[in-house]
């Protein structure tokens, strides 16, 4: 007497071969979500209280990224300019602007400007920006080239692999110290010599940089 | 055949759909119980993170900071490095590069301050350069939040050279009539 039909035996072949791969392929496409810029938020452009343009500010009338983010070389925390900052200018320039209103707003009710974070690590991360940039890496190679963008775009996609792979070897991305703030800077064409010097006279210690500890504290 | 499949299948599926759930994982640990800088916060009245000192707190390196502002320090070469660049930073967008008052924002509408070069500001003392920037002059703003004490000296220091830069007496300089043609 015949159960099965003739081609079971395949069936249950290939079931099994099948069932073999589907935890794999979840892997994969799970590792593959994970790292898509949809996860990571790269490229995300958040919306703004104000339409706020480092291209009119930073590339067209070339301001300092220290005018307003003043603490960068400080502390940890790049700083964000209060409405105060604003007002140097715009108590005089664009002082009816539809545009600016909340700015208005927020000096006469005396509340700061909400913005919208573009660069977000999750809390168990620790980040410093005065380690970064007082060692040779510019504001540009983190956060792209931010006199271009009418509005913050996130240009990095902040995982761990990014840090690592710069900690891992960061010769390849350190400036002499008055190219911080260059937005143009390329690196030269005999970076990994220029970056292995720079890297002795900024006292780079390389072995602990990527130490769990370093990042997560 | 219908009972193979019946065995096999759904803890595949399972499987599969609790990794996808596992990559979507975000506990509490990513956005934690705590305030971070400027955040907003519900726990106080003007919903800031960032407290305001009690009146009549005095900080630790208030005498540090007095000093600094009483005593201008010593002018070396590194000082003026200094004063460059933080008054490319914070003062050449309005007063320009050269300190004449044609900087990019009165390019664009802002009230044009006056040039450093005139004969009144030549005279003024370094002082009156350091309570500008401290407490602000007309329609210019204090930048007594951005600039501490020191890099304000600074500043003036470097304000003081552009002015000498245009006008030096050579009898002022050493050896420098040798030097010329
Ligand atoms: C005129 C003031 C001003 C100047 C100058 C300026 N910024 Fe900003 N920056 C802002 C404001 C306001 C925001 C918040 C709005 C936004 O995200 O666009 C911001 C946001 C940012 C952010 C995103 C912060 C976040 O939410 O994660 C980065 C990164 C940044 N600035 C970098 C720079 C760099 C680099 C420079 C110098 C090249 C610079 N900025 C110069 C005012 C300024
Ligand atoms: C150093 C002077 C200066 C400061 C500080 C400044 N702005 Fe401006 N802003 C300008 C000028 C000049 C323009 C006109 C732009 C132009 O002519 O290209 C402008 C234009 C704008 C506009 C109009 C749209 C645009 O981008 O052209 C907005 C919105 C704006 N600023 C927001 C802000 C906010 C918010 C801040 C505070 C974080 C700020 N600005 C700080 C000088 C300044
Ligand atoms: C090594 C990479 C790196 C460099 C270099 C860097 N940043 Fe950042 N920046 C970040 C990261 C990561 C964050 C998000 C921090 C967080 O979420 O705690 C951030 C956040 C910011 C913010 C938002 C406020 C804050 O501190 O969280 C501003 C503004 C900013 N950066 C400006 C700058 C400027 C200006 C420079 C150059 C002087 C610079 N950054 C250089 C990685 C970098
Ligand atoms: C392009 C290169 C680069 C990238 C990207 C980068 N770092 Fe760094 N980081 C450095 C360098 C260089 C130093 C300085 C090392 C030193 O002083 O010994 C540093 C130092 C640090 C320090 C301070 C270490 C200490 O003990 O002083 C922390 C914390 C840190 N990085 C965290 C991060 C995190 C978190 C990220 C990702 C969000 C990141 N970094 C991305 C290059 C980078
Ligand atoms: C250079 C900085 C840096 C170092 C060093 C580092 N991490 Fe991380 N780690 C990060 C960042 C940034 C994230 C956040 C990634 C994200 O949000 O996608 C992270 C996330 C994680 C997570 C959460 C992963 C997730 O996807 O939810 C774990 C677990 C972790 N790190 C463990 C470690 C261990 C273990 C070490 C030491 C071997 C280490 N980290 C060293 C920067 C670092
Ligand atoms: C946003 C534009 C702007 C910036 C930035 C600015 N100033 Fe001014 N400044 C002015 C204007 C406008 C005046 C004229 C004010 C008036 O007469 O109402 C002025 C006046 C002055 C005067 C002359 C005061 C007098 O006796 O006539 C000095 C000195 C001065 N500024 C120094 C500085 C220094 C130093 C900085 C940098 C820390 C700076 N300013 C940044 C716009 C600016």
């Amino acid at each position: 007497m015949q159960i099965f039909r003739k081609g079971a035996d395949t069936t249950a072949r290939v079931l099994l071969v099948l069932g073999a791969l589907t935890p794999l392929a979840g892997v994969g496409f799970a590792y593959a979500f994970h790292r898509a810029s949809y996860t990571t938020g790269d490229a995300r452009t958040p919306r703004q209280p104000v339409p706020f343009s480092h291209a009119h500010h930073v590339g067209g009338l070339g301001l300092d990224c220290r005018y307003c983010h003043t603490s960068v070389e400080k502390s940890r925390f790049a700083g964000m300019p209060p409405t105060e900052t604003c007002m140097t200018c715009h108590s005089q320039i664009w002082t009816n602007a539809a545009m600016l209103a909340p700015v208005r707003e927020s000096l006469a009710r005396d509340e700061p400007l909400r913005w919208t974070r573009v660069y977000d690590l999750p809390g168990y991360v620790y980040f410093d920006h005065s380690s970064h940039v007082n060692n040779g890496v510019g504001c540009t190679t983190c956060h792209g080239r931010i006199d271009r963008m009418p509005l913050t775009r996130q240009a990095a996609p902040l995982t761990m692999a990014w840090c690592i792979d710069c900690h891992r070897d960061p010769t390849k991305a350190l400036r002499p110290k008055n190219a911080i703030f260059d937005l143009g800077w390329t690196p030269p064409k005999d970076q990994d010599e220029q970056g292995a010097r720079l890297a002795v006279r900024y006292h780079i210690r390389l072995r602990h940089l990527t130490d769990c500890s370093t990042c997560h504290r | 055949m219908r009972r193979t499949r019946l065995r096999t299948t759904p803890p595949l599926v399972g499987l599969a759909v609790a990794t996808l759930l596992l990559a979507g994982c975000s506990g509490s640990m990513v956005d934690q119980k705590r305030y971070r800088t400027f955040e907003k916060a519900a726990l106080w009245r003007d919903h800031s993170e960032a407290r305001q000192l009690p009146d009549g707190t005095v900080a630790q390196s208030d005498r540090d900071r007095t000093a600094a502002i009483e005593t201008p320090p010593p002018v070396d070469a590194a000082l003026l490095a200094r004063g460059q660049e933080r008054y490319a930073i914070y003062c050449a967008p309005c007063h320009g590069l050269g300190g004449d008052g044609d900087g990019m924002i009165v390019q664009r509408g802002f009230p044009k301050p006056p040039s450093y070069h005139t004969k009144r500001l030549r005279a003024a003392p370094a002082r009156h350069v350091f309570d500008v920037i401290t407490n602000g002059y007309g329609v210019m703003y204090s930048y007594a939040a951005r600039v501490p004490p020191r890099d304000r000296w600074a500043i003036v220091a470097y304000v003081r050279a552009l002015q000498m830069s245009r006008n030096a007496q050579v009898a002022d300089l050493p050896n420098a009539r040798e030097k010329l043609p």
